[in-house]
């Protein structure tokens, strides 16, 4: 630990919460319809969607209509996606020349990139072709992230609103957050990545000699469009296997630094952006105030716990030694601790890092990061939403002790919205559990583990919260290419997707038809220091409480048990 | 003497909820038992899920026994189980208990005697009927000494009647036929004069059965809060039932074969049972503690919409002010001698039943001048909608009434009128008192002074709701240079003037429209519709029976400023529920503590560094957490049956001390609890 490092983790994750800003504010704007600067350039491409596919973009839709519209994009996007990579051999764009992807993958990965996950079963220069890349996986990172963009403008907007019926189109959230938003902003990233060094390039590989005057082939990808999204989109699924610790991924410090701010700021912004359309600024501001302290003591966390030297190395009598196991050797120890907390508190699966080498209260804090929800501050949109939810559950538990019945940015909190939400936080434990639970149960479910004991139920742990938070990260430590793995976790990412979509939908519908309430000195107050720790309570108390004693026999035994070894 | 000046002497009369006593607490106990019974406890699902786990750990003990396993351990985590539910069980029937005992004494308090019915009003041919069989708008008669069967209406005469059975208060009340003081309630006692009374209420729906099914809680339905709660409380349940049940699969992986007892024991320690078990009694003990003030409300949900109230509409008269305004003088205008001005007043005033109206009759007799009104004459009674009242009589009218409905009568613009008058009438109103303009004949003669005196303590009252984000409006039918004068005095945040019911009812639209909820009170036929759109309507209990059945409370003392004790009440309900969900909730982080070491210890025994209560033995452990869950139920019944107290600090003040103390707190005392009842355990050697 040293202050360079402390000042990088505070630069890496004060720029995304600095540009997100003006950002959200340009997405607000995109939100509501407003114009923008790019109206003259995007305008007539918007129009053109539009009247290609007949849709009226101030037909404000039901809940329900609004839902039904998501689902059906996302069902046809995943069996486009489920096609393309089963008959990847046959499609051109595939100077490698491999061959379809079998049935179990491809459904893993057509899920995984459908709902924004980007966990990966394969090595991306070794399965997918270029197509399949470009066609296939970077057009759902960029509808995927539009789509979790969605949910929250219609949030927003049913908070804003007094007796509403609709809460919004979906055609138009989704075309506006794509054509103005994700677009320009990954053509930039992607242009700037480029010229830091980033490989852009439809060959299979270009072949280099060696110092020892060998002939080496290396693999090469659409890179650049690939990762600009795949950050800004907050997905993930790296073009290459090693993902971000690939040089031609990652080749620069700065390419490090930039990339790292861009898994962030969509996220930030998307917080900015509802707290401007839902008229609440100042209260989403508390949000985004809760949502950068846990996601800080999360970082500083995982520095100091990899900061200590590795008990195998104090036990070789090795002076000062740095742990440097499964970090980012190029960038440090520091750039891997912000990477692992950004990343798993996002829901981007990018990694730069070996999680599975961290220490236990290191890779455990990255587990424990996923499973309060991805809202620190999430993927664009999907982590505001479940903010949104988590305030409305800590106004509901606590905001009875100031005397009044519940209400949340004017908007009374009754049975229904409750029944949602605690759907929606019911849904992570059950399949995060579940599934974990049931891959013990089944036969040669944990034939896939490498390892043994504490540290294995923690792969096993991480996998499927990973997958149920959508996050796409791999602790890494087990083969998850198998039928039962692929299918199991392809489950996890469907029900951590789109239950709570579908009751952050519901909670839209029901919030946005009732009376938009006056404050007065009565009402709780939801923005300032109070109810940020309020918050934060309740974020830890429902998010994470429930997965102590799981968490007990993994990475906190493991733990004291290294602890232990230290002391003999 | 007023209701006011009757509990100034400290009167106060008795009360329908009585404290408890041991026979209260017996019978209770007994029915915690009754309660036992899976059916009853559906809508309570965390109770069910802990006598559910309860049931399951009995045999899990059972077998253990049968087989020769020592099981001791297995039988005692067994039995706290069940005291669990028993405690959660017991709360609730207590808090009924005191409701029921109200329940009783008004039961008895019923009516047997038969009812006097006429059924030939000529002849006045009397039926002895029992009070069962009396149909609607049968027309009884009731004589000094009967008990009046059924609710209804006044139709003749005049009597002072004992409400003693309803109201407590042992002073009789006059009822007499015409206005709002018609109502008679079924139960209370004729004391002098005779009454004719027409039936209003069907035998089983009178006012006095519509209250002991109030009091008993026989209908009542959970609130749309409570409903949330129940929902938020479930959810928490099964997402324990997860993490219980997956951590079977997890403990197997770590070679670790888990106790059903024990995860059990987990599972109950984890799910909010302190809330589930407290959850009615809190709702139940919200409608008791309005009874003890003398208030009945007709659904718990008129209690918490009464906490959520923004806007409280008060009637200056009685409520603001002491009483009746009083006439103290009658100015008259130049060329009209005094008494000329006087005579004229006193003879507009005979048909003004209003305390306003005697009060000027009053000042004329302590004058000397006494009148009557002329034979043949015709009386126009004061009615709020033209603010007027007078005297048609020989040939001449005299007319008295607020200034503008006066002017508009008699069709003279303000611009023409006398200097004196002018000058008059703007003195009395700047004083805060109120002008009546009086005419003879169409002329202008003089104007009333009518004084106005605002209650002592008022002024500080209204910066207290202030402070809990309560608006005041003072309503009231006097000019708006008058009323501006008495609301400043009295400290309310707006006023409205020269109010008709039909503007009290537009204000309490407006005022919704904004997305507040209003609180109002009201006793007058009039005030139905507005006590009816209102989210807390108090009617009074000597008020007209419209207003009765319009309002969702019903106040037995009559006293207009209950309304902002019902306020209070209504907090202090929602208070308490949300502190004893934050404590249940804060509770968990300590359970872990004491139980996850103890879960895994054996095979894990790294986890031991987890034990930071230093609890004894894994056994201790799990039983101590077991037995705090279940103590910290009774221990908090006296909270949830009195209530968090309410303070007017403004919310964030609010929330902050209650966050430090139930939430803080709720996160510390199981630390200590736990420890203790360890310490407990190993001191009497039973683990």
């Amino acid at each position: 630990m040293n202050w360079q490092g402390w000042a990088e983790i505070a630069l890496t994750l004060g720029l995304a919460l600095a540009l997100g800003w003006p950002l959200g504010i340009f997405m607000s704007r995109v939100w509501n319809g407003e114009t923008t600067w790019l109206d003259p350039v995007v305008k007539p491409v918007e129009r053109a969607f539009y009247a290609a596919s007949g849709v009226d973009p101030r037909k404000s839709q039901t809940w329900l209509g609004y839902g039904a519209s998501l689902i059906a994009f996302n069902l046809a996007g995943f069996l486009l996606l489920y096609a393309m990579l089963r008959m990847q051999g046959v499609l051109p764009l595939n100077p490698q020349g491999f061959s379809g992807v079998s049935p179990d993958l491809a459904f893993n990965t057509a899920v995984s990139f459908v709902t924004n996950t980007n966990w990966q079963s394969y090595g991306g220069e070794t399965t997918m072709s270029h197509f399949t890349q470009m066609v296939g996986l970077t057009v759902q990172n960029f509808v995927s992230a539009a789509t979790g963009a969605a949910i929250a403008a219609a949030l927003a907007r049913a908070f804003a609103g007094n007796r509403l019926i609709g809460i919004g189109n979906f055609w138009a959230d989704l075309i506006r957050t794509t054509l103005y938003v994700l677009l320009p902003l990954s053509i930039v990233l992607a242009i700037a990545l480029m010229g830091m060094g980033v490989v852009q390039s439809l060959q299979a590989s270009v072949t280099a000699t060696t110092l020892e005057g060998a002939s080496q082939t290396i693999s090469v990808a659409p890179t650049a469009s690939q990762l600009a999204i795949k950050q800004l989109g907050i997905n993930g699924g790296g073009i290459f296997n090693a993902n971000s610790a690939h040089p031609f991924e990652n080749p620069t410090p700065l390419s490090n630094l930039v990339t790292a701010v861009a898994i962030n700021v969509l996220g930030w912004a998307a917080f900015f952006a509802f707290g401007r359309t839902a008229i609440a600024r100042k209260d989403i501001r508390a949000l985004a105030t809760a949502a950068i302290v846990i996601l800080a003591a999360g970082a500083a966390i995982i520095y100091v716990s990899e900061a200590q030297p590795a008990p195998a190395l104090v036990a070789a009598g090795i002076e000062n030694p740095v742990n440097m196991e499964g970090k980012e050797t190029r960038f440090g120890l520091a750039s891997s601790a912000a990477w692992a907390a950004q990343t798993t508190g996002a829901s981007n699966g990018s990694v730069n890092g070996m999680l599975d080498s961290f220490s236990p209260l290191g890779g455990g804090m990255t587990m424990l990061l996923m499973m309060l929800g991805e809202i620190l501050p999430g993927g664009v949109g999907s982590g505001i939403a479940i903010m949104v939810v988590m305030a409305v559950l800590a106004v509901f538990v606590a905001g009875l002790m100031v005397g009044r019945t519940p209400e949340y940015l004017g908007k009374k909190i009754e049975a229904r919205e409750i029944q949602f939400a605690m759907v929606a936080l019911l849904i992570v434990p059950l399949s995060t559990l579940g599934w974990a639970a049931l891959t013990v149960a089944v036969p040669g479910g944990l034939a896939s583990l490498f390892n043994p004991g504490a540290h294995g139920l923690s792969e096993l742990l991480y996998a499927f919260t990973s997958a149920t938070a959508n996050n796409g990260s791999a602790f890494g430590g087990i083969s998850a290419n198998v039928p039962w793995w692929n299918g199991a976790l392809g489950m996890a990412m469907l029900m951590g997707r789109f239950v709570p979509i579908v009751a952050v939908l519901a909670i839209a519908g029901s919030i946005a038809a009732k009376p938009k309430l006056a404050p007065s000195a009565g009402t709780l107050p939801t923005s300032g220091t109070l109810f940020v720790g309020l918050l934060i309570g309740i974020i830890i108390i429902l998010g994470a409480l429930q997965y102590f004693p799981a968490l007990a026999l993994g990475p906190v035994v493991e733990h004291f048990q290294v602890l232990e070894a230290l002391a003999k | 003497m007023t209701t006011m000046d009757f509990y100034a002497e400290g009167n106060r009369p008795r009360r329908l909820a009585e404290s408890f006593s041991p026979a209260m607490l017996g019978r209770a106990l007994g029915e915690a038992f009754i309660k036992l019974n899976p059916q009853k406890l559906l809508g309570n699902p965390v109770i069910l899920a802990t006598e559910l786990v309860a049931a399951l750990a009995t045999i899990s003990a059972a077998v253990n026994v049968a087989n020769g396993e020592g099981g001791g351990f297995a039988v005692a985590v067994a039995l706290w189980l069940w005291a669990t539910v028993l405690f959660a069980n017991f709360a609730e029937s207590i808090a009924e208990g005191r409701g029921k005992a109200a329940a009783d004494s008004l039961r008895a308090t019923r009516t047997t005697t038969k009812a006097k019915l006429i059924v030939d009003e000529k002849q006045g041919l009397i039926v002895p009927t029992p009070a069962h069989e009396l149909g609607l708008n049968q027309v009884i008669l009731v004589e000094a000494g009967d008990v009046i069967p059924v609710d209804g209406e006044i139709i003749e005469g005049v009597a002072s009647v004992n409400e003693a059975a309803i109201t407590g208060e042992s002073a009789p009340v006059i009822r007499e036929s015409g206005g709002d003081r018609s109502a008679v309630t079924g139960g209370t006692t004729v004391v002098s004069d005779w009454i004719k009374v027409r039936v209003t209420a069907q035998p089983g729906s009178t006012f006095l059965d519509r209250m002991i099914a109030m009091v008993e809680g026989a209908d009542r339905r959970k609130t749309p809060n409570e409903i949330a709660l129940a929902v938020l409380l479930a959810g928490l349940t099964l997402i324990f039932l997860i993490a219980a049940v997956t951590l079977l699969a997890f403990a197997a992986y770590s070679g670790i074969a888990l106790d059903p007892v024990v995860l059990g024991a987990l599972f109950v320690c984890l799910i909010p049972t302190t809330i589930g078990g407290l959850l009615s009694a809190v709702g139940i003990a919200g409608m008791d503690r309005l009874l003890k003030v003398n208030v009945l409300a007709t659904s718990g949900r008129a209690v918490e919409a009464a906490g959520d109230v923004d806007t409280l509409l008060l009637d200056k008269t009685g409520t603001i002010t002491f009483g009746n305004r009083m006439a103290t003088e009658v100015v008259p205008v130049s060329g009209v001698r005094d008494e000329v001005a006087l005579r004229a007043a006193i003879m507009a005033s005979l048909g003004d039943e209003t305390p306003e109206g005697r009060s000027i009759i009053e000042l004329g007799r302590n004058t000397g001048i006494a009148a009557e009104a002329p034979v043949g004459g015709t009386v126009i009674p004061f009615s709020a909608t033209t603010r007027l009242s007078g005297l048609d009589a020989d040939g001449k009218s005299w007319r008295k009434g607020s200034v503008d409905a006066v002017l508009k009568l008699i069709g003279r613009p303000e611009t023409e009128l006398p200097a004196q008058f002018r000058q008059a009438v703007d003195r009395i109103a700047r004083s805060g008192g109120t002008p009546l303009a009086v005419t003879e004949g169409g002329n202008l003669v003089g104007v009333i002074h009518l004084k106005d005196v605002v209650k002592p303590g008022v002024a500080a009252r209204f910066a207290e709701l202030r402070k809990m984000g309560l608006r005041t409006v003072m309503i009231t039918g006097d000019n708006p240079v008058t009323a501006a004068a008495i609301a400043a005095e009295a400290g309310v945040d707006d006023f409205l003037a020269e109010a008709t019911p039909e503007d009290k009812l537009r204000l309490i639209r407006e005022e919704q429209g904004k997305g507040r909820l209003v609180a109002m009170c009201g006793d007058g036929a009039n005030d139905a519709p507005a006590l009816a759109q209102a989210d807390v309507g108090v009617a009074m209990q000597t008020g007209a029976q419209a207003a009765r059945e319009a309002g969702n409370m019903v106040d037995l003392d009559s006293d207009p400023t209950k309304v902002i004790e019902i306020v209070e009440v209504g907090k202090q309900m929602l208070i308490t529920r949300g502190a004893l969900t934050t404590f249940s909730i804060a509770n968990d982080v300590a359970k872990y503590f004491a139980i996850i070491p103890a879960l895994f210890m054996t095979v894990l025994p790294q986890l031991g560094a987890l034990n930071v209560m230093g609890l004894s033995s894994p056994e201790s452990a799990i039983l101590s957490a077991v037995i705090f869950n279940a103590l910290v139920i009774v221990a908090l019944i006296p909270l949830a049956l009195r209530g968090v107290k309410y303070r007017a600090v403004g919310a964030g003040a609010l929330l902050s001390r209650n966050l430090l103390i139930y939430g803080l707190g709720g996160h510390v005392a199981p630390f200590i609890g736990i420890k203790i009842i360890d310490m407990i355990l190993v001191a009497l050697g039973l683990t």
